[in-house]
């Protein structure tokens, strides 16, 4: 059996953890093993392992590696943390900590509070795109008054949500 | 209002009257929070925290929960001080390394803090006796909405609020309850409880939180998952595990006032003993002790006019706790468990010997024999 990450020596580390229910392998090869940490079982999970050989193939690719435009984190500084830098590293990272979460949580999508500002905005936005079709078809059926009240009151919503 | 006022007086939660109160010691409820746009702490420069704390220090001042609050830089309190604050679980042991840019503020009673700049811009925490973890979360959310118009957070449309581990992402919030339990402890049940909450996305931990060793019978049960789940489904799973847990703790107390009788007896006695008459005792067989007479006292072996002073003693005998009432200058670990004992044993001055007719040994019915 090959080694999961560099994909040449033989693999003689067979790791598996479960995380959130599900099974994760990997097979390293004893020079990866000892480069991973994998000899230190205090610091260990398999899903930093997971992500950080995400983020070595990447580093490859491009010479200056991933790194978070706004703050300047990189994917190596989460590696060794554990933590993101900014809420925009979220972003950045976005791909490889998608199966991340999906790990460690219930699903990648927050289901909950939200901000109330943002919650009022969402349902403006929702009302203004229904007020449009309406418009469009009042215009296509030449219920010109009509469409010029919808209009209005697309007005007056976006007029209040720029306030 | 001073540090020294702060500490002057225990949580209001510890006198409370909440449901389940025998077993269910606190509920808790913690937010993190960051603001929009701006470096989590632990990559922020220091005149980035600083700024953040400015804005984010002012913001909470405002609440209304906030009126005769106390606020403090880290900085600007001692060791010893952060340290009573750790025992009392208004900051972490995380915060209390923080210096200059990071600070605590927290209302008179106690239920309500807010670290800001610990691992997140802000980690606010709502506090309770007994199991009310639903009043803990409208506290803790009620001010979190106060908090809305006044600080931008960053909210992701996709994975709610950001925060600086992915750990916590999404709803932000650890809910979690403190529960004693000496009868699974003492009957041996205590790590099927663990793993069989552990397999459904809930964690059990010691005293102090993550990596701690479960002292005094004391276990923090908190959910795991941040994201994917709404606020009020986490509180609620939480809450009926927690109820299925104290069923099993009140079952194996009775089991244990069956058929153990004598060995129960046997430890309440002992644990009497050593508190009333030891010289010097350690943090650890203080708090273990102190949970057998919080036992005997459940169980009507001790009045229950004691239940307040006993549960106080689990606060007041923490190192710092020790040293603050000592005002001396750095006592040694010998110092200190002198002085607990002390303590301990002028507490409990008042207490009666344990009233063995409430454990009832039937002759009729023989021992269960293990031998």
């Amino acid at each position: 059996m090959q080694c999961d990450v560099c994909q040449q020596k033989e693999a003689t580390v067979f790791l598996t953890q479960i995380v959130g229910g599900k099974m994760q392998k990997v097979n390293l090869c004893e020079a990866c093993s000892k480069e991973k940490g994998v000899n230190d079982p205090t610091g260990f999970a398999l899903a930093d392992l997971l992500l950080g050989m995400g983020a070595a193939q990447d580093i490859e690719r491009s010479p200056n590696g991933i790194s978070c435009p706004v703050c300047g984190f990189t994917q190596a500084d989460f590696k060794k943390t554990g933590r993101l830098g900014c809420s925009a590293c979220y972003d950045v990272f976005g791909d490889s900590l998608e199966s991340m979460l999906k790990n460690m949580h219930k699903g990648s999508e927050h289901i909950g509070k939200t901000p109330a500002s943002l919650l009022r905005n969402r349902q403006l936005d929702a009302r203004i795109k229904s007020l449009q079709t309406s418009l469009e078809r009042a215009v296509a059926d030449e219920e010109y008054e009509k469409a010029a009240d919808l209009r209005d009151q697309i007005r007056r919503i976006e007029s209040g949500q720029r306030v | 209002m001073k540090h020294s006022k702060i500490i002057a007086r225990t949580g209001e939660w510890l006198g409370g009257d909440g449901p389940h109160r025998q077993i269910v010691v606190t509920s808790r409820v913690r937010l993190a929070r960051n603001l929009k746009g701006k470096p989590f702490p632990g990559w922020a420069k220091k005149a980035e925290r600083i700024e953040v704390l400015k804005v984010a220090k002012a913001a909470v001042m405002q609440l209304s929960a906030m009126e005769d609050a106390f606020s403090e830089n880290l900085e600007a309190l001692s060791p010893l001080e952060k340290q009573v604050l750790v025992e009392r679980h208004l900051i972490s042991r995380e915060h209390a390394a923080k210096g200059v840019g990071s600070a605590v503020v927290m209302n008179a009673s106690q239920s309500l803090s807010f670290m800001i700049n610990e691992e997140d811009h802000l980690r606010m925490q709502a506090i309770c006796g007994g199991l009310q973890l639903g009043k803990v979360f409208t506290m803790i959310n009620q001010a979190d909405s106060e908090l809305e118009p006044l600080l931008e957070f960053a909210f992701h449309p996709k994975l709610g609020y950001l925060t600086a581990c992915p750990t916590n992402v999404g709803t932000g919030m650890r809910a979690s309850a403190m529960l004693h339990l000496p009868g699974l402890v003492m009957s041996d049940q205590m790590n099927k409880i663990i793993n069989s909450v552990n397999k459904i996305g809930l964690a059990v931990r010691g005293l102090h939180g993550e990596g701690t060793e479960a002292i005094g019978n004391l276990f923090q049960v908190s959910n795991q998952i941040t994201l994917g789940e709404a606020e009020e489904e986490i509180i609620e799973r939480l809450n009926k595990v927690i109820e299925t847990i104290i069923e099993h703790e009140q079952n194996a107390r009775l089991l244990l006032l069956q058929r153990k009788p004598i060995a129960l007896l046997d430890q309440i006695g002992r644990g009497y003993g050593v508190l009333s008459h030891a010289h010097s005792i350690s943090s650890k067989e203080a708090l273990n002790q102190l949970s057998v007479i919080k036992l005997g006292i459940d169980l009507g072996v001790f009045p229950e006019s004691h239940r307040f002073p006993v549960d106080e003693l689990f606060i007041e005998t923490q190192p710092a706790h020790l040293q603050k009432g000592a005002e001396a200058q750095k006592m040694s670990a010998e110092e200190r468990d002198a002085l607990r004992a002390t303590l301990i044993r002028a507490k409990l001055k008042g207490v009666p010997e344990p009233d063995t007719s409430k454990i009832t040994i039937k002759p009729s019915e023989p021992q269960e024999n293990d031998e």
